[in-house]
């Protein structure tokens, strides 16, 4: 076992897969020799060569399509689009192609590849560097996503998500890079490296697609959170003294409904909290499943906690983010008889 | 040998810089051509005829500081002052701005350092109502416009003296009065939208121009490529330019250009005349920004210009250049120093000297400096004062929709 930042946990991911199977490459804006502009693939050009790490041209089209490609002749591209903000010229690539190829050659062709790309906002990166576009993604027949809440997760999940014989969408919320970001902007963050979930294994080992973790056990009401989130839920618990059950659902796409309507079940209360914009966000997705599988258990209306339906604003980023006080006034809400 | 070849394994050709940290770059074997040494061609010249002009660099300046050649003798002793005084401004302010962000009153800054000559330089050649597409190293369009410097720091700083309502990351300004669009943080996707404004302009019989503006880096993106057919085909009255400073973050030009040919020449395959020009050299600059502003004025149609200079500075202050470049390369590079360079040639002609230059230095970070403390009095991103949280729900319809209204309140604004 090492500290590691999720930066860290996310390189070794890559390093190690890439060390196992020599058809694993990674490649993408600034990837090569810089290593990344948040540092993801420090050392890998190094270690593995220009031939399977290398920098591309600044077209998100021609990276995802380029690994289409790729995958589709027997590679495992692991490629990076620089933020999830600039994923959108590759959209056509992504859902049109990679998500349909296996379906329509009826298995001829196939798209083992990973797109990771950091996610979320808390860095005041204003309307390009801070959405949260997972929907587009779980909205795909084809697509699988991920989203990692802490380096061991990611790790794991990563090295799955490239194990794994189809695209893998696996979003790295960045706020979470170096600590547990809990929304508390004026506090300072514990560091991975101080941190249990830091504590991540060096070598190879996987944690399987589609399964559901309960980050914080409880029976009064479940909050249904991933990536930051989870911290941000964590923080409201201890703040609210509400005795509530975290389930981190590291997987969007497989979704582990055993463990959110087991949950739900138990404590008959549930409140939904993500990142992105309300309307027709993954929100709406869980909330539908959890009273079509649970509404006899359900005590209080299913609750939604996310970012407004507007564009991602600089200087309010604070009054955006759904942060440990709007998750509070909900979860106290819901807790009313 | 012969069945060798048949059999030869393939290799992925990876283009690397000539230099990384470490050694010692030298340009000798870029060729720079002589200062006056490329003809003006008349404006309704057929691109077939000046393929030439995508691979030399037109230039004016001498090593001397003297003007040369028949793209010179533009503008008056005044204009130049006026323009050295612009780019002078940029400096200052970029110098200014930068130090903010280290001091925490803003959350990012990028600056213009080694490229100011091309955005000041090429807003002089515009007319009121023109419309520029900018990315976010253009701010001399402002400044050479007259845009408030304390409107461009209010923005900057996100405060409560925002024109953009603290919605927008600093530097990403629109200024529609100025012929500023506002500028996208998605790399290249304005370059199309340009082609798109020209051509309305030419649906509605105006006189407007368009100009647009992308990076060496991001003409990989696929907007670029569509501007380049949209233009084409309809002979949109518009400037395509491209800025190449070298670098896009930590990646060298060779990878978006593919170590043949050059942006400029992107063009050819569209039948656009394409014309390459020395980024720093502010006369080359108006000289050929006037060009192809004629042309398009003239109802001749699009023209492309690759602006040949260097990113002296980080990308952006989130970025460290010294991880991917070798520190000496700016100070290595061949073109010199555009504010040095317009100072020497005013001085050779006998219309500025040192004294006049530490005079006008002295002034302009006075100006700066009051301008900064007017913003400041208005708020910065880590003050109390920014702009109120009921901006984060309006302007996203021209009606805020029911729904928007309820959010708002939840949100208790
Ligand atoms: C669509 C998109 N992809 C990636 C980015 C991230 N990014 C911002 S600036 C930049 C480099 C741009 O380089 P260049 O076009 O050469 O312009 P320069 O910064 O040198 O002026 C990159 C990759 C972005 N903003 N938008
Ligand atoms: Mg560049």
């Amino acid at each position: 076992m090492v500290q590691m930042t999720m930066i860290e946990a996310i390189a070794s991911a890559m390093d190690n897969a890439m060390a196992a199977d020599e058809k694993v490459i990674v490649f993408g804006e600034d990837v090569g020799f810089f290593g990344g502009v948040f540092r993801c693939t420090a050392g890998l050009q190094k270690k593995y060569g220009s031939n399977r790490c290398f920098d591309t041209p600044i077209s998100e089209l021609g990276i995802v399509g380029a690994a289409i490609g790729m995958a589709a002749y027997g590679l495992k591209p692991c490629i990076e689009i620089q933020f999830a903000d600039y994923m959108y010229p590759a959209y056509d690539q992504l859902v049109s192609e990679s998500a349909r190829l296996r379906y329509r050659s009826a298995g001829q062709f196939t798209c083992p590849m990973v797109v990771r790309m950091p996610t979320g906002g808390g860095i005041f990166g204003g309307q390009t560097h801070s959405q949260s576009p997972e929907a587009l993604f779980t909205h795909v027949a084809g697509l699988k996503t991920v989203v990692p809440s802490n380096p061991r997760d990611a790790k794991g999940l990563l090295i799955a998500a490239i194990e794994d014989p189809d695209p893998v969408i696996f979003l790295e919320p960045k706020r979470l890079y170096n600590g547990p970001f809990d929304g508390h902007h004026t506090r300072a963050v514990t560091p991975w490296k101080k941190h249990a979930l830091g504590e991540v294994d060096d070598g190879y080992f996987t944690l399987p697609l589609g399964r559901a973790k309960i980050h914080k056990e409880g029976s009064a009401v479940t909050i249904l959170a991933y990536g930051t989130m989870v911290h941000v839920a964590e923080a409201t618990l201890v703040e609210t003294g509400i005795e509530g059950e975290i389930i981190d659902l590291r997987t969007l796409s497989p979704l582990d409904l055993d463990t959110i309507a087991q949950s739900v079940e138990k404590t008959g209360r549930c409140v939904v909290v993500h990142e992105a914009t309300l309307t027709c966000g993954f929100g709406a997705e869980l909330a539908a499943l959890v009273q079509e599988h649970c509404f006899y258990h359900l005590e209080k209306p299913v609750m939604r906690v996310t970012g407004w339906d507007t564009p991602y604003p600089h200087a309010q980023e604070w009054d955006y983010f759904p942060g440990p006080k709007r998750l509070g006034r909900a979860l106290i809400e819901t807790m009313e008889v | 040998m012969s069945d060798n070849c048949e059999n030869k394994h393939l290799e992925l050709h990876i283009p690397e810089p000539e230099w990384r940290p470490g050694d010692t770059p030298d340009f000798s074997n870029v060729v720079i051509p002589k200062a006056g040494s490329v003809l003006r061609p008349p404006v309704d010249v057929d691109a077939q005829d000046i393929r030439d002009l995508a691979y030399t660099i037109i230039r004016v300046l001498d090593k001397n500081g003297n003007a040369v050649g028949d793209w010179g003798g533009l503008l008056g002793d005044e204009e130049l002052i006026a323009g050295l005084r612009h780019m002078m401004t940029l400096r200052s302010y970029d110098a200014r701005m930068q130090l903010a962000q280290r001091q925490g009153k803003t959350s990012f800054y990028m600056q213009h350092l080694g490229e100011e000559a091309i955005s000041c330089a090429f807003g002089k050649a515009l007319n009121k109502g023109d419309m520029n597409f900018p990315t976010y190293r253009q701010a001399g369009l402002l400044i050479a416009d007259d845009y408030p410097l304390v409107d461009m720091m209010c923005q900057t700083f996100s405060n409560t003296g925002d024109p953009l309502k603290g919605r927008q990351m600093p530097v990403f300004y629109s200024a529609r009065d100025h012929g500023f669009f506002s500028i996208s943080g998605n790399l290249a996707t304005q370059y199309i939208q340009a082609v798109g404004w020209a051509m309305a302009s030419a649906i509605s019989h105006d006189t407007k121009i368009a100009a647009a503006w992308v990076g060496d880096g991001a003409t990989a993106e696929n907007d670029f490529h569509a501007a380049l057919v949209f233009a084409s085909t309809y002979r949109a009255p518009v400037v395509l330019n491209v800025v190449n400073n070298q670098w896009a973050i930590s990646t060298f030009q060779g990878v978006a250009l593919g170590e043949s040919g050059t942006f400029a020449a992107r063009g050819h395959g569209f039948g656009i005349p394409s014309l390459r020009v020395d980024g720093n050299d502010y006369l080359a600059v108006y000289a050929v920004a006037k060009w192809a502003v004629e042309r398009a004025r003239a109802n001749l149609g699009p023209t492309l210009v690759e602006y040949v200079t260097y990113r002296a500075g980080g990308h952006s202050t989130s970025d460290d250049p010294a991880a991917y470049r070798p520190k000496s390369e700016s100070e290595q590079w061949p073109l010199g120093d555009p504010v040095l360079r317009l100072k020497n040639h005013l001085i050779t002609k006998g219309a500025w000297s040192e004294e006049r230059h530490e005079q006008a230095e002295a002034e302009i970070l006075e100006i700066i400096m009051t301008a900064q403390k007017q913003a400041e009095s208005l708020g910065t991103l880590n003050g109390d004062k920014i702009p109120s949280a009921h901006n984060i729900f309006e302007d996203v319809y021209a009606r805020m929709p029911a729904h928007l209204r309820r959010q708002r309140q939840q949100c208790g604004v």
